[in-house]
């Protein structure tokens, strides 16, 4: 059986000098407040980033006015749309308008939930983690189609309908490959799949299953594109086409947390791929004793974050280079290719699992 | 542009806006709408508004809105002379000012005699071409960022800087150049015009490999231009389009080529002709245009004379009452200039026939039964300038 | 000249592998960029102020040069008043103490020039140029009237 509890030294401690109740309580929120801070800290670092590199794929220079290196942009931008007004159109869904916002941002916190960012760094670790973080992404969906809907506006409805049959569909390959891995791992929590990979870097799921790991990798890094809502499958934005899309109406306070939202689902997207296929919190060890003494020197949370930074930056490195699908061929990419070639691959996944067909 | 009144037309409340067809073309039970797209819309480039009757995400019916931006420039011109009419030209296809300069000036000079020195043609000839270049440029950075690659967008326009840069130093201006003169132009060259010209044309063959390995055979820039927005050769000649959209649709003119002005005749270039005339078509076409424009600035660079740059200017240009026209190529067509004279300082009547407002007239054949981004790839492969179409 | 045709000829397998490496042959052009800080083209105004020179025929906006004296070339001729398509330019003139029609003041509206550049073509004497210093192409302001300009220090003589 497999122990479920997170241990951290600051947990334990609580632990020790509170009684159960209070202490799960100060638990939680010790963690809540860990985890908004990290948000906040990942939407603004990665709205920088996400400007500067995009800036440099584009032969410019990016913001450079706010602090050094234009850093102090992000908190800049934040304040300025603090400060705006928070319109709302008359003849919107007061409810549906206001709710919409809050969704994909608390999905992508929930997901944040699961995320074992270090050995024991983790706010809490479910059996079914897996299954959790498939649920709690479709709250992201929920705030796209309700936002379009009670906006009403017609760009914003063709966005939110298009961001539905988008990211309904796409839901289904990236569950397909978090399965594999899953299979593989013979483990439904995040940890125990981390922890499955512990050895060199070929023990990591991206090259352990020959072939089949990798393929998973390359469909979930698709998949996971059309399910962050970026570019090149930013269909339900899609500015050229649609002014916005979903977000066409929103402005202020509303629209920042849908800008926000989408900043933090690629972080969590990008943990979620380095969990499953890069190892996670595992220093990456090559089998020379005296190199792998010094990786390993380097706190797991410093790997986790490169190994994020680094799918992230593929992200970024999609989305200033291609042009956008249009919304047929998006929907037969998926279910045409990528669907079925998940399955197959899902299958050889299984055949070489069953069969023991692992890399060494 | 009244809604027709029919016994079989529906209720009033259900009538469909102005320039719609009334039968109802969905299939059955389908819920169509109408989306404004534009005036202010970020694909329409400028003021350009479009009444789109969609059924879902298909485009059943599309009518195009001009006169946003109507300046009634050739009202304006006949209350000035003909020199002052120039500078308006500027304004109409902004992206081609230089050539629609031209297009004025050689009306003028055919109906005065005046005849333009052998350094003045290559002048025109080699400034005309850089202006097709970097008009074109420009379009390929509207058109991947249309396509959504916005990056495209800044490759295009840093390598439009180049040239933009050069014409900085020519006449002084960016975009409205007013440079083209009855009899020449208003300058000479500067010194180092043309070792500039040759090192933009060099840069030029690195910057459309470039160009090319990014967005011509990326299958997503395919996928979305292929066999879309067909246009025939045949509809393309009786809407009277031309320039890359006709060519593209394999209609072998160019006014270049076929009535040549000023010293086209001398050169060697490819007029590029597409078989399809679907928006893949369009793109390629304006792609090799922009080799051909860098083969005829090579050719112009290496002979290009000494001599004096204008004709001996005249104090006032004073047209013989009578009609003239003439006609030049600019990115986007065939430009025509029509005047009539009666012999005063100013004209009696300027007419433009400028290319856009017939390149933009098949859109609603072209994008019907497309869906939304369809008819933004079209859109911008058409490359219309809309201040060219409302004047 | 016809375009080339595009191949079709090619096994679904082998045309979907090249899709895949002209998507590489892409992200390699962005790469370029990226790893390449020689090719950022962006110049940071204000900042180069200082350093910011325009080209010698730039049109910046219409100046009249005064020499050391403080004297300008205006004769008050009109032509470059005529010469305006728009009426950007009035000359007022007014008379000197030998009762001769010289200069008073030479207005011009940037407001409503479009920097076409006649006015100095038509000008005989040399009085006007057009500026290409920083200063004349900065030319934003928060009132109209502070486009309305007086281009003459002191009366003609």
């Amino acid at each position: 059986m497999i122990d479920l509890t997170v241990t951290h030294p600051i947990g334990d401690r609580i632990r020790e000098v509170l009684p159960p109740l209070p202490a799960a309580l100060a638990n939680g929120a010790l963690a809540v407040a860990s985890l908004a801070l990290l948000v906040t800290v990942m939407a603004i670092l990665l709205v920088w980033l996400e400007r500067k590199v995009c800036a440099r794929f584009q032969a410019r220079l990016g913001p450079t006015r706010v602090g050094p290196f234009g850093l102090l942009q992000p908190i800049a931008d934040a304040l300025k749309l603090l400060m705006k007004e928070n319109l709302r159109p008359t003849a919107t869904d007061m409810v549906a308008y206001y709710l919409a916002p809050l969704l994909p941002i608390t999905g992508s916190f929930l997901v944040l939930t699961v995320i074992p960012f270090d050995h024991n760094l983790q706010v809490a670790n479910p059996g079914a983690g897996v299954v959790f973080v498939i649920a709690a992404s479709g709250l992201g969906i929920l705030g796209t189609l309700i936002g379009g809907w009670g906006s009403n506006n017609k760009y914003a409805l063709l966005g939110s309908m298009r961001s539905g049959a988008q990211l309904f569909s796409y839901e289904l390959s990236m569950v397909l490959c978090m399965l594999l891995v899953v299979m593989a791992a013979g483990s439904a929590s995040l940890r125990e799949i981390v922890l499955s990979q512990q050895g060199t870097v070929l023990d990591w799921w991206i090259f352990k299953l020959p072939g089949a790991g990798f393929a998973a990798f390359l469909l979930f890094l698709i998949s996971s594109t059309a399910e962050l809502n970026r570019g090149p499958l930013d269909l339900s934005e899609a500015e050229q086409e649609l002014t916005g899309g979903f977000h066409t109406e929103y402005a202020g306070m509303s629209f920042s947390m849908f800008f926000l939202a989408e900043f933090v689902n690629m972080f969590a997207a990008a943990a979620l791929g380095s969990t499953f296929f890069l190892g996670g919190f595992l220093a990456p060890q090559i089998g020379v004793h005296a190199v792998d003494a010094v990786l390993s020197f380097v706190p797991g949370v410093i790997w986790f974050g490169l190994k994020s930074g680094f799918l992230i930056f593929l992200y970024m490195w999609f989305r200033w280079t291609f042009p956008r699908l249009r919304i047929d061929h998006l929907l037969a990419l998926e279910w045409k290719f990528l669907l079925p070639v998940s399955m197959g691959n899902l299958l050889l996944g299984a055949t070489l699992v069953t069969f023991g067909l692992l890399l060494p | 542009m009244n809604t027709p009144s029919s016994p079989s037309a529906p209720a009033p409340e259900h009538r469909l806006p102005p320039g719609f067809a009334l039968h109802a073309s969905g299939a059955d039970g389908s819920q169509e709408y109408f989306l404004n797209m534009g005036p202010q819309h970020p694909s329409t480039h400028g003021v350009l508004k479009l009444v789109v009757r969609l059924d879902g995400e298909t485009v059943v019916e599309v009518v195009p809105h001009l006169g946003f931006i109507h300046r009634a420039i050739e009202k304006m011109g006949e209350s000035e002379t003909y020199v002052q009419y120039l500078h308006l030209t500027d304004r109409m296809d902004y992206l081609s000012s230089h050539i629609n300069n031209l297009g004025v000036c050689m009306a003028i000079e055919k109906a005065m005699g005046i005849g333009v020195p052998e350094r003045g043609e290559y002048i025109r000839v080699m400034v005309s071409e850089l202006q097709r270049i970097q008009s074109h440029l420009l379009w390929w950075g509207a058109f991947g960022m249309d396509l959504g690659a916005v990056t495209a967008f800044l490759y295009g326009f840093k390598e439009r800087e180049k040239i933009t840069a050069l014409f900085e130093d020519l006449c002084g201006a960016r975009l409205t150049m007013n440079y083209f003169r009855p009899g020449g132009s208003n300058a000479d060259v500067p010194e180092n015009f043309i070792p500039r010209v040759l090192e933009i044309v060099e840069e030029m063959k690195f910057t459309l490999d470039e160009f090319n390995a990014l967005l011509s055979a990326n299958p997503i820039t395919i996928s979305r231009t292929q066999g879309v927005g067909a246009l025939s050769r045949e509809r393309a000649i009786s809407y009277g389009c031309s320039g890359p959209v006709a060519r593209a649709s394999g209609v072998n003119f160019d006014v270049r080529r076929h009535a040549p002005y000023s010293i086209y005749d001398r050169f060697e270039f490819d007029v590029p002709l597409g078989q399809n005339g679907d928006c893949y078509d369009r793109y390629r076409v304006r792609m090799e245009e922009m080799r051909q424009s860098v083969r005829i600035l090579e050719q112009a660079a290496a002979s290009f004379p000494e001599g004096p740059h204008r004709a001996k200017e005249k104090p006032v240009y004073k047209l013989p009452a009578g009609s003239y026209f003439s006609s030049v190529e600019t990115a986007r067509g065939m430009f025509g200039t029509y005047i009539v004279s009666d012999g005063g300082l100013k004209p009696y009547r300027i007419k433009s026939r400028s290319p856009n407002l017939s390149n933009l007239a098949p859109i609603a054949e072209m994008a019907a039964g497309g869906k939304i981004a369809d008819l933004v790839a079209i859109l911008s492969t058409l490359d219309i300038i809309v201040p060219d179409i409302d004047r | 000249m016809n375009l080339a045709p595009i191949p079709h000829n090619d096994h679904l397998f082998v045309r979907r592998l090249k899709q895949v490496g002209e998507l590489l042959r892409g992200m390699r052009v962005t790469w370029g960029y990226l790893v390449r800080p020689s090719r950022v083209v962006t110049r940071e105004y204000p900042e180069n102020r200082e350093t910011l020179t325009f080209p010698e025929r730039f049109r910046g906006q219409v100046v009249m040069p005064h020499d050391a004296e403080g004297e300008h070339n205006c004769t008050a001729c009109t032509l470059c008043e005529k010469a305006c398509p728009n009426g950007s330019i009035s000359i007022l003139t007014t008379k000197n103490i030998a009762d001769k029609r010289v200069l008073g003041r030479f207005v011009y509206r940037l407001s409503s020039c479009t920097l076409c550049n006649l006015c100095i073509e038509a000008c005989p004497f040399d009085a006007i140029h057009m500026g290409h210093q920083v200063d004349n192409v900065e030319a934003a302001s928060y009132e109209r009237a502070a486009l309305d300009l007086i281009l003459n220090k002191r009366e003609g003589r």
